[in-house]
């Protein structure tokens, strides 16, 4: 079947477009740009006219996106509000019990040990872990830039890690984080004695508190800076050789192309990436569970809240602890969203 | 091109859910049970434990809805979660005492067994002591299928000969012990990860307490704030000094394991660690011979006290398949469905008239001991009291690992008692 | 906070520094590998860097044999999952970025939003609510699960790839008469390929590796492998052979994944720019 004429034509501007510009501002990069991309204008607001076509399609528009909607209404947003609901009740058994309690679970919360530690940890977690990303990705990017031979089995290698799930990364760096010494020596520490590292050998993620939780950074650096490292190669690759080449020809060393010119275009995608792995790190579980069991020194709110709701059943305070990681999160999240949303509003 | 790929989401999401549809055929003889049996021991047990099922009930169709990981955790929140939407399976696996009446009585959510226990004759059968620990208000809420004892020490015979170091009968002794052992460069307790130390504490509160007291702190009429308490505490204090600097990163193997091999002199653990010693090789244990290998007797202080805990089945209310699921208690309480059992997983029968001969040399010893000592129930393992107030006790446990405070441990223990006390 | 790095590039330096960071992204491979091709004798936390004495396959075979079936399970799980989700995202993603309508922002905010609950917090619901829809133990039930939860990162990410594609071409399109399907048919969904890799990936790896739903919305027919591979375990003795085994032959489908679609991964990052 051939295409439509439109095509055609449409094609053709397309190109006669991308073609401008690129000689000019470098194009957008998905998944890095924010909510505020250019390239969002409406169609509905090109025309100034009103069109029954227009007011038609419009509607198709709404109804496509309604399931959606929907969906994340009640699937996120009611059961939000059952969480919360929860969590100004009494409920310590089995069974639901919606008798109201006010802030209680909150209050105790904010005198609980056990809950500072958990702030305390995932605050160290996530500092470690996004900064550790971002470095080692960029830095892994960069080398991967200089179009070295074998790219391609070495981002394969980088990347790799991310298709394994937490718990079996979990696993696999309990081993290699083994903490014991002497006789019964294992994991890195071992191998460490065995090429004459000696003064690497630590107790790891057994540290004495708060530092136990920072080497459970690591398994979790392994896992997704190679998601990282995507991220800022594909901008790095996006950004046009012009650019490179125009820099070059006013005098710039590569490190100063790097440090003026390419790095500030990643801004977005640091945002991106910073907002994708802060969730992640907040909301941290499997990770945790595979590797410490049930120390408190290395306890986060996650594993808090599964603990006390389906070992305690203290659904109460699991639901509170819920709450608070989640408005935690929102803290991270809504700044960005209304920053972008606002952005969008002046086009 | 888009025409085909939508064809192809089309297809397939269609064919899942024929797929789907397909599967869910009610059966009229079934039965499906819940546990986190699905390794080791306990799996080869439920399997022995199935072969005889099979044998009496043919016709009944057996569903074992196992789910593993983190000493029962996950099965209990897919518990937790089917029984709030109104399905639950036909029966569960959970631990008789506290950890049954504190969560799924209170929750009204499984039967009394009375009837049951009449028809088959199993008061008769199982040990006194041991039916109002399962018991509220007079109704025995499930079937018991074996023992394990928690106050257990396992040594290394040779390591002591060769130190000449005494068993110690008491916590004196056994500190004393210790500068022994430690001046010889060996640990003098191994422990594992934050469980092992709260059934470390147990032990110790019983060797300290003695049975009455302990149990006082149990039922109500103890004090958790007095003074015997904090000697008890100050006790566990001291005992945690001469723990392997790396306990937090081992498993109970792990730990038992330090013993075998004579690197730890002494390891508090329950009877499931006589599996672990004296079991083959190639079921991943260790296969030492009892007594000789390794050898068993009871912690400081607790002579003549068996520190129990039980695995057993209870009936759930609607259950899908009540007749299936009586059948299945029937098995779990009848003498052979018990000798297939325990001798495979290591434990003794929760009945008194089991075939002694089966069973191992340290498990004929527990066996003996069962029927004389005095019986009170362990913390840990979900007997004394209810799961809220346990893991309150987990997380001041685990605080207390971290800065030693005994004042704000004991403060905290109190809390816990009067919060969430049975 | 970017590290300078003075990047005076020698190639022998960058590929010394390239071999270094495989080896890191290496080690627990080869734990995980060679732990996996020995016999229970020789697991040993403190022979754990040595070669295996030979290799014991049997391992495999006995992983292979009680996860095979959970295997297939959760094939039938990700495969309309993934595909099912990415359409979503891109109908979502088209109209977020080309379809103005009245609180579209605000909307699209808050579907965002969605991304970011702590999933542990809506299990007890979210259960009730399968069993009312008789969904509860069904692969089908999951699958729904996936896409509903996946529906703010797929969107997000389409929305952001449109965002490039410029206007104008679609207006073009649109004086020549084609509509809202027409549009989307013709122009966008051909230009989407790298960016739906991009999200397929993403939702294999995310409904692939999930525990926590699968655990609590399946039963032991109908549980994927990351369920079975749990259960390997065991609660008491852990065979780590076996379960390392298992561990590898879980990750070999979402590795395949990868391996064959890395570079349109890649791609889909990097689209929105023509060479020449």
């Amino acid at each position: 079947m051939s295409p439509p004429l439109f095509l055609l034509t449409a094609h053709a501007a397309r190109r006669r477009r991308i073609f401008s510009r690129i000689r000019g501002i470098p194009p957008q990069v998905p998944m890095s740009s924010t909510l505020s991309a250019s390239g969002s204008r409406s169609l509905s607001a090109a025309q100034s006219t009103p069109h029954p076509r227009r007011n038609r399609d419009q509607r198709i528009a709404i109804l496509v996106v309604l399931p959606s909607i929907i969906a994340t209404a009640i699937f996120v947003y009611g059961f939000i509000g059952w969480t919360l609901r929860v969590s100004l009740s009494n409920w310590t058994g089995l069974m639901p019990d919606y008798s109201f309690a006010g802030l209680r679970q909150y209050i105790e919360l904010a005198r609980d040990p056990r809950f500072a530690i958990d702030i305390r940890n995932t605050a160290i977690f996530t500092v470690l872990f996004l900064v550790s990303c971002l470095a080692i990705g960029l830095f892994l990017a960069i080398l991967l830039d200089q179009r070295v031979r074998g790219e391609n089995v070495f981002r394969s290698i980088f990347l790799f890690p991310m298709a394994v799930s937490f718990i079996v990364t979990g696993v696999a760096w309990r081993w290699l984080m083994n903490s014991a010494t002497g006789t019964r020596i294992s994991g890195l520490n071992l191998l460490f004695h065995q090429l004459g590292l000696d003064p690497l050998i630590n107790n790891w993620h057994l540290t004495d508190p708060p530092w136990g939780i920072a080497f459970i950074a690591l398994p979790a650096v392994w896992q997704m800076s190679g998601f990282t490292m995507a991220l800022y190669l594909g901008g790095l690759r996006a950004i046009s050789d012009d650019l490179r080449e125009a820099a070059r020809v006013d005098g710039a060393s590569e490190f100063q192309t790097y440090r003026y010119i390419l790095l500030p275009l990643l801004r977005p995608i640091t945002l991106s990436a910073v907002i994708i792995l802060g969730h992640i790190s907040l909301k941290i579980f499997d990770l945790i569970v595979a590797i410490s069991q049930n120390n408190i020194a290395l306890d986060v709110p996650a594993v808090y809240m599964w603990r006390t709701t389906f070992d305690g059943n203290n659904y109460g305070q699991g639901a509170a602890i819920g709450i608070l990681m989640l408005l935690t999160v929102a803290l991270l999240i809504v700044p960005y969203l209304f920053y972008s949303m606002r952005s969008q509003e002046e086009m | 091109m888009v025409r085909k790929v939508f064809l192809a989401v089309a297809i397939l999401s269609g064919a899942l859910l024929l797929g789907a549809c397909a599967g869910a055929q009610p059966a009229a003889d079934q039965v499906e049970i819940f546990s986190w049996w699905t390794g080791g021991g306990e799996a080869a047990g439920l399997e022995a434990m199935l072969g005889v099922f099979a044998n009496d009930f043919p016709n009944v169709e057996f569903i074992n809805s196992a789910v593993a990981g983190g000493a029962g955790t996950n099965a209990r929140a897919v518990l937790a979660s089917r029984l709030q939407a109104g399905d639950p399976p036909d029966s569960w696996q959970a631990h008789a005492g506290q950890e049954i009446i504190g969560t799924y009585v209170a929750a009204n959510q499984i039967e009394p067994l009375n009837s049951l226990f009449d028809e088959e004759g199993w008061i008769d059968v199982m040990p006194e002591t041991l039916i109002p620990l399962i018991s509220k208000d007079g109704n025995i809420y499930s079937v018991p299928v074996n023992i394990h004892r928690a106050n257990v020490m396992w040594t290394n015979p040779a390591l002591l000969a060769e130190l000449g170091v005494a068993v110690p009968t008491n916590w004196d002794e056994f500190l004393a012990a210790c500068e022994t052992i430690e001046a010889a460069g060996k640990i003098c307790l191994s422990m594992g990860e934050q469980w092992t130390a709260m059934h470390l504490m147990e032990v110790v509160l019983l060797g300290q307490l003695g049975p009455d007291g302990y149990s006082a702190l149990w039922d109500g009429t103890g004090d958790w704030g007095s003074a015997d308490v904090t000697a008890a505490l100050e006790t566990y204090t001291q005992v945690l000094q001469h723990v392997n600097s790396d306990a937090s990163g081992l498993t109970w193997q792990d730990a038992s394991q330090l013993v075998a091999n004579g690197d730890a002199a002494f390891n508090i653990m329950g009877d499931w660690a006589d599996g672990y010693f004296s079991g083959t090789t190639a079921g991943g244990n260790l296969g030492l011979v009892p007594g000789e290998g390794y050898g068993w007797a009871p912690p400081p202080g607790t002579d003549g006290t068996f520190q129990f805990l039980s695995d057993s089945f209870t009936l759930a209310k609607n259950a899908p398949h009540a007749q299936g699921a009586l059948d299945w208690l029937k098995v779990a309480g009848s003498k052979a469905g018990q000798e297939a059992f325990n001798p495979v997983k290591g434990s003794i029968c929760a009945r008194t008239d089991c075939d002694k001969s089966l069973f191992n040399a340290y498990l004929q010893t527990a066996m003996a001991d069962w029927s004389t000592d005095t019986v009170v129930g362990s913390l840990t393992h979900g007997v004394t009291a209810n799961d809220t107030w346990k893991n309150e006790i987990n997380t001041a446990l685990g605080l207390f690992l971290t800065n030693s405070d005994v004042a704000a441990f004991q403060a905290a223990l109190v809390s816990a008692a009067s919060t969430y006390g049975n | 906070m970017k590290p300078r790095r003075a990047r005076r590039l020698t190639r022998p330096i960058l590929y010394l520094m390239l071999v270094a960071m495989a080896i890191f992204y290496l080690l627990p491979v080869y734990v995980l590998l060679i732990t996996g091709l020995k016999s229970f004798a020789e697991v040993d936390l403190q022979r754990m860097w040595d070669l295996p004495s030979g290799i014991h396959f049997e391992n495999f075979v006995l992983a292979y044999d009680k996860l095979a079936p959970h295997l297939w399970n959760s094939l039938r799980l990700v495969i309309p999952a993934a595909l099912i989700s990415s359409m979503i995202g891109s109908l979502n993603g088209y109209v977020f970025s080309k379809w103005k309508f009245r609180y579209s922002n605000l909307i699209f905010a808050l579907l965002l939003f969605g991304m970011f609950i702590p999933y542990q917090a809506v299990i007890i619901p979210l259960v009730q609510f399968m069993e009312r829809l008789g969904l509860r133990g069904s692969i089908t039930g999951l699958v729904l699960v996936h896409v509903i939860y996946g529906i703010a990162i797929t969107t997000l990410i389409f929305r952001n790839y449109y965002a490039g594609v410029p206007t104008e071409v679609l207006e073009a399109g649109r004086m020549d008469g084609a509509g809202f399907w027409g549009l989307y048919r013709y122009l966008v969904f051909p230009l989407s390929i790298p960016a739906f890799v991009v999200v397929l990936i993403w939702q294999f790896t995310q409904a692939y590796n999930d525990f926590l739903f699968a655990v609590v919305l399946t039963g032991n027919r109908t549980w994927p492998v990351t369920v079975a591979l749990n259960n390997l375990a065991g609660s008491q003795i852990v065979q780590w052979n076996v379960q390392m085994a298992g561990a590898l032959m879980t990750a070999l489908p979402t590795l395949l994944v990868y391996i064959l679609l890395g570079r349109y991964f890649l791609r889909g990052l990097m689209a929105g720019a023509l060479k020449g």
